[in-house]
This record gives structure tokens, sequence and C-alpha cells, in this order.
């Protein structure tokens, strides 16, 4: 399991910087995009691997801590996920904003050549 | 402190909420209410940041630097969330609230009417600034820095065209991805140590085991590469000098803040993580802080004297400004005194005010077609950027009479706080920062003189650009005048009156400042007055003791290490102490 989480992790960074380092729009928001994924499933990973365990204890709780999953990394993704796909959001509106006014959607706002 | 006056600790974070909530209910032609609005809550939360300064001064309690704290649902911490306010966080808000009103007052002349939802944007921002300088674990400042950055990214597409937009979208991609280094840095050092709060993580790094340095190590380096990003060091920079020549005036006073959030953070962080008290970990980052710094100063005088445009000058100031603070900070960390890091926190005081005024003074000085506009269209020409955009405003109010004496004095003023010449507090700062680098033993002697030149050299630079700028504006210009408001150089005025009361009280101020940088050279007063801050309610069991919960946290590590599948830290189970792992 470690080991496919961490490809996964390694694939979708790798990716995702080469996807930033392009010249269009689109490719850097799919970038950030898939970066993001690949931090948030980094978030999750920090607070170690349990297959099967809850991380909400039943009430009147505190049993064996063990069987449990880290709740606290759970809810920071939760978090980071609504941060990112609120920024990304923002991002996209501002990449169309750009194409329209620029007419072109390399990040500089001109080809290359021009 | 009673219970009651407590909760104004948080009001600085809900005041502008609130406003700028209700703002968004307006219409957006209703401007003279939002903008009433807008600066009552200004007001309100410089009134806020007096008020707690005052109280962060406090008494001789824990040697003179009383800590407030406001413990958000009142749990126990280390496992709640708190925020807190110290001299240095109070001074910051004070400062927040200082630039906050000038540029809300400049901002009614006119450039609220070029776009949608200024105020609101503008509050929010003022919302995130202030949480960042109050919050007190890593994930909340996480969560305030993205408010304060998604309400400036809107901020600087105010105005909108080309220019803006483009240098939005750059602005934008690069926050998003020093984001996301961010959560690698805080996600990590949850793993190695298994808490959020800064207090309870000054007290582990130094019990932690060797094997986990490393880690801890490079997530501080992740993190703090977000901040530094934000600080604009200098391989990072290179977002930064367009984005501030682009950003409408108002928005620009307010964005000289942005970077010293970036400074307070490095300095809070690294003087509470790598103080002297960290063990193997001390003064971790300092040579990184301090090459970083210098070469940052370099960039940004080389940049100072290339730049064609007051524009790109301000905004290379400001570079220079946020690269001679980290260099104090890697002084500070490698044990350079206090005296030395004061001066760097009255220089960063000053130095904001200064360029501050500077942003608020660029538009008017090149409104008219003189020497600066012609300078302009040659920047734009060289740099392949269009026509500068279309700045004209409704010719309504009141324009002042004796138009560049104003302009060239408080131009004068911001020029000399800059440069550093007496007497005003640049001078007053530099020297107190020269001084102590000098004095003090701890540092390598080629290094601290190295800086001094640097300091000088930076300083003359500056001082031949703006007075280059100076001459072509006041002196050499065709003799048309430019039309300014009294709305839009009142706010100016109010800077610089500022800056040379911060000179008059100059003593009071650096004593202030001296102080909370000896503070900052015992994190243990931070730690330990906030873990053993009081709950308002009792709980059933005693509220973990200052020392005790460091060491079941400090055995985290080592446990998550063991084969056992245990959760990586006691955090679900020890709230009440009634179950240790």
């Amino acid at each position: 399991m470690e080991i496919v989480l961490s490809t996964a992790i390694g694939i979708l960074t790798a990716s995702g910087v080469w996807l930033l380092l392009r010249p269009r729009t689109f490719q850097v928001i799919i970038g950030l995009c898939l970066l993001s994924y690949a931090v948030n499933i980094f978030i999750f990973s920090m607070g170690r691997l349990t297959p099967g365990a809850p991380p909400i204890m039943p009430k009147g709780g505190f049993i064996n801590p063990a069987a449990y999953a880290d709740p606290l990394p759970q809810a920071l993704v939760l978090t980071a996920i609504v941060i990112s796909f609120a920024t990304t959001a923002l991002f996209l509106v501002v990449m169309i904003a750009s194409r329209g006014v620029t007419g072109t959607d390399h990040v500089d706002g001109k080809e290359r050549d021009e | 402190m009673t219970a009651g006056l407590n909760h104004l600790i948080i009001a600085p974070i809900l005041i502008p909420f609130f406003a700028g909530a209700l703002m968004l209910l307006y219409d957006d032609r209703q401007r003279r209410t939002k903008l009433l609005i807008s600066l009552g809550s200004a007001l309100a939360l410089l009134l806020t940041a007096i008020e707690l300064l005052n109280r962060a001064k406090g008494s001789a309690l824990s040697g003179g630097n009383d800590i407030g704290f406001y413990l958000l649902g009142d749990w126990a911490m280390p496992f709640g969330i708190v925020l807190v306010i110290d001299r240095l966080s109070a001074m910051m808000l004070v400062l927040t609230a200082l630039l906050a009103l000038p540029a809300l007052v400049y901002a009614a002349a006119g450039w609220n009417r070029q776009g949608q939802h200024f105020h609101s944007m503008f509050q929010f921002l003022l919302m995130g600034l202030n949480g960042a300088f109050l919050t007190g674990d890593l994930f909340n400042l996480f969560v305030f820095f993205e408010v304060l950055l998604a309400a400036s990214y809107g901020m600087l597409l105010h105005g909108s065209g080309q220019l803006r937009i483009r240098a939005g979208l750059h602005y934008i991609a690069v926050n998003l991805a020093a984001s996301l280094l961010f959560l690698i840095g805080v996600s990590m050092i949850y793993g190695v140590t298994g808490t959020l709060n800064m207090a309870h993580l000054s007290n582990l790094v130094p019990l932690l085991p060797e094997s986990e340095r490393p880690l801890l190590h490079a997530a501080a380096v992740l993190m703090g590469l977000a901040f530094l990003i934000k600080a604009g060091i200098w391989p990072l920079s290179f977002w930064l000098s367009t984005a501030y020549m682009a950003a409408a005036a108002p928005v620009a006073a307010i964005f000289a803040i942005m970077t010293k959030v970036g400074v307070y953070v490095v300095l809070r962080l690294s003087m509470l993580m790598f103080g002297a008290s960290a063990g193997a970990s001390a003064g971790f980052g300092a040579y990184l802080l301090l090459g970083g710094g210098m070469a940052t100063v370099i960039f940004g005088f080389i940049g100072v004297l290339a730049s064609q445009g007051l524009g790109r000058m301000a905004a290379h100031l400001v570079l220079v400004s946020s690269g001679t603070l980290l260099s104090v900070t890697g002084f500070a960390l490698m044990g350079g005194g206090s005296a030395m890091l004061g001066g760097a926190l009255f220089y960063m005081l000053a130095s904001t005010l200064a360029t501050s005024a500077l942003f608020l003074l660029i538009e008017p000085m090149s409104r008219e077609e003189g020497g600066i506009a012609a300078l302009l269209a040659l920047t734009a020409d060289a740099y392949g950027l269009d026509e500068k955009e279309e700045d004209s405003q409704p010719e309504t109010g009141l324009a002042i009479p004796g138009t560049l004496t104003v302009l060239g004095l408080s131009f004068g003023i911001c020029l000399l706080v800059l440069a550093g010449l007496p007497p005003l507090p640049g001078f007053i700062g530099k020297v107190a920062i020269l001084r102590g680098v000098m004095a003090s033993e701890a540092l390598p002697a080629g290094l601290g003189w190295a800086f001094v030149a640097l300091m000088l050299v930076s300083g003359l630079a500056t001082l031949i650009g703006l007075v280059r700028i100076g001459i072509q504006t006041f002196w050499a210009s065709d003799g048309v005048v430019p039309r300014v408001l009294a709305l839009e150089i009142a706010p100016v005025l109010v800077l610089c009156a500022m800056i040379v009361l911060l000179s008059v009280r100059a003593d009071d101020a650096l004593r202030y400042m001296r102080a909370t940088a000896e503070a900052l050279y015992r994190p243990t007063i931070y730690a330990e007055g906030v873990l053993r801050a009081p709950r308002v309610v009792s709980s059933p069991t005693p509220a973990p003791a200052p020392s005790p919960p460091a060491k079941p946290a400090a055995q985290a590590p080592s446990s998550a290490a063991a084969p056992a599948p245990a959760p990586a830290t006691p955090a679900p189970s020890a709230p009440n102490g009634e179950v240790q792992p």
C-alpha cells in the first residue's frame, strides 16, 4: 500500500510540475490541479496509513487509540481541498479574462515570436 | 485580564470579516455607505490594535512581555486552536491598521469606482493579515494566508486592464504553487512532531530524536520557501516588481505590508523553532536567510538603479527593505543580540510606512504629461509593455494649491527614510542595526562587515535612484502642474506625519522594539505562556501542566517509528490525560 501511494504521489507531482512549467495557461492550471491532488494525498499519508481504522471514536471512547486512524490529517485534507478548489476556480476566471483581453492563451499574454 | 476583555483578541479578525460580508449586501453604487463602513471598520481595527498593544506591553509579568491568548472553543492547550497576542503581533496589527486607513481614504478619491467590491476585498485582506499575525498554529496560518491571498488576487486585478491581468496571472500561479509547498511543509511537520501548535512545536524541537531531525529541517525549508516567496527573497522575487507596479495605488499601498507578513512569519517561526534553545537544530537556516537576504538587497538596489519608472523603483525598494530584514533574521539566528533585532523591527516599521506613502505618491506624480510620463512611455517601449492604462478620473473634489511643493516634500520624506538619512527613522533603524551587528561577538566578523558595506551601498543606490526621479519630476518638469485632489494627498501627508512622529518618539519606539526582540530571543516565554493558557471553563481533569504535555508528544515520533500501527500522535487520546500511549 505504501508503494502504491508513494508512486501515485510521485507521478502526480512530476506531471504537475512539468505541466506547471508549460507556456499555455490551460496546462498551468491542470498542472496546479495535479499538484494539489498530490499534496492532498501526501497530507493524508502524514497521518500514517492504517487500513480499516475509523478516524472517529465512539462516544465515551478512549478504548484503544491504536485501533483508530489519526483524524487530524483528514480534517486538514478536507480544508486543503476546499481552499485549493476555490483558488483554482479563481485562477480559471483570471485565465479566461487574460485569454479574452490578450487574444492568446500564452502565460505571458503574447506568443514568443511576437 | 478578565474573561470578557479577553474576547478583544479575536476582534481584529471579526471586525473586517463582518464589515466585508456586510458590504457584499450593498449595491456597488452605494459607495458612500460602503466607504463609511470600511473606514469605520479600519478605525475600529486601529483602536483595537492600540489597546492590544498597550496590553501586550504588559506589566512586569514574565519580563514585561505579557502574552494574551484566546482559546477558540475553549479547548485545552495544546489541542485546541489558539490566538496569541504578544508584542510582535500587536505591533504588526497596529502597522496594518495604520496602513489601511490612508489607503482607504486615498481609494475614496476615485479608485473604488474602478471595479467591483473594492471595499469588501480590502476588508477580507485585512482579516487575512490580522489572522496571520494572531494565529498560534501552523494550519490556521495556512488558512489565513489563503484568505489574504484570495483577497489580494482580487485586489491586484482591481481596475482591470491588460497589464494587471497579466501580472495577476503570474502572481496567482506563483502563490498557488507556494501554498502547495506550505501545505507539504505543514503536513511533514505534523508527521514528524505530531503537533501544529507553534508553542508546542518550540518545546518539541530540542527533544526530537536525531533520526527525525533531517525530516523536520526539510519540512521547515519547504514551509519557509512559501514565506520567502511572499517576502520576495532573491531568486523567488521576479513576480514581485511587475505585480506591485501593476497594482492600483491604494492596493499597492496596502501590499507594502504583504512582504512583511512573510518576514514576520519567518522571524516568528525561526526564532521559536531554531532559536538558541533548540538543541541540535539551533541556528538552522541562518546562513540561508543571511545569504538570501543579502542577495535580495543586491538585486533590489540594482533594480532601483536600473528602473526608469517610479513604480518599478518602489517595487525594488520593497525588496531592499525585506532583504535587509531577512539578513537581520539570519544574524539573529546566529545570536546577533536583541539590540540589532530591535533596530530591524524599527526599520521595518519606518520602511513599510515610507514605501506605502511612496506607492500613493506615484500616481499623482506621474499624472500629467511630464518627465515621468515620458520616462514611463520609454519603459513601456523597452519592456514591450502597452501604454500605461487610463487612470484618468472624473475631476471632482477640491484640488490643492502648491501641488508640486506638497508632493515634493512628501517625496523627500520618503526618500530620506528609504535611503536611511538623518533625521528620519530610516536612519535611526539602520544605525541601530549596524551598531548591533558590529558590536555583536557571536557573528563572524567578515559577514558583519560585508553586511555593513551592503547596507551603506544600498542606501546610496536608493538615494541616487530616487533623487534622479525627483529632479525629473519636480525641478526639470515643463511647468505643467498635475491636478491633485486633497483627498489623495491627505493620506500621504498622514503617513509622512507618522514617519516624523516615529522619529520624534524614536526613543520610546526603540525601547518597545528592543523588548520585543528580547522576547523573541526567549521563545520559552511564548511557549510556556501559550501552553499555560487558562481555559474559561475549567475541565473536570486539570489541564496539562506546561511541561508535561511536551513529554507524551515528544515520545510520539519514536513510538510512530515502532512497527506497531499506532497513530502517529497521542492527540486523539490525550486531551483528558486518561490514556497515555
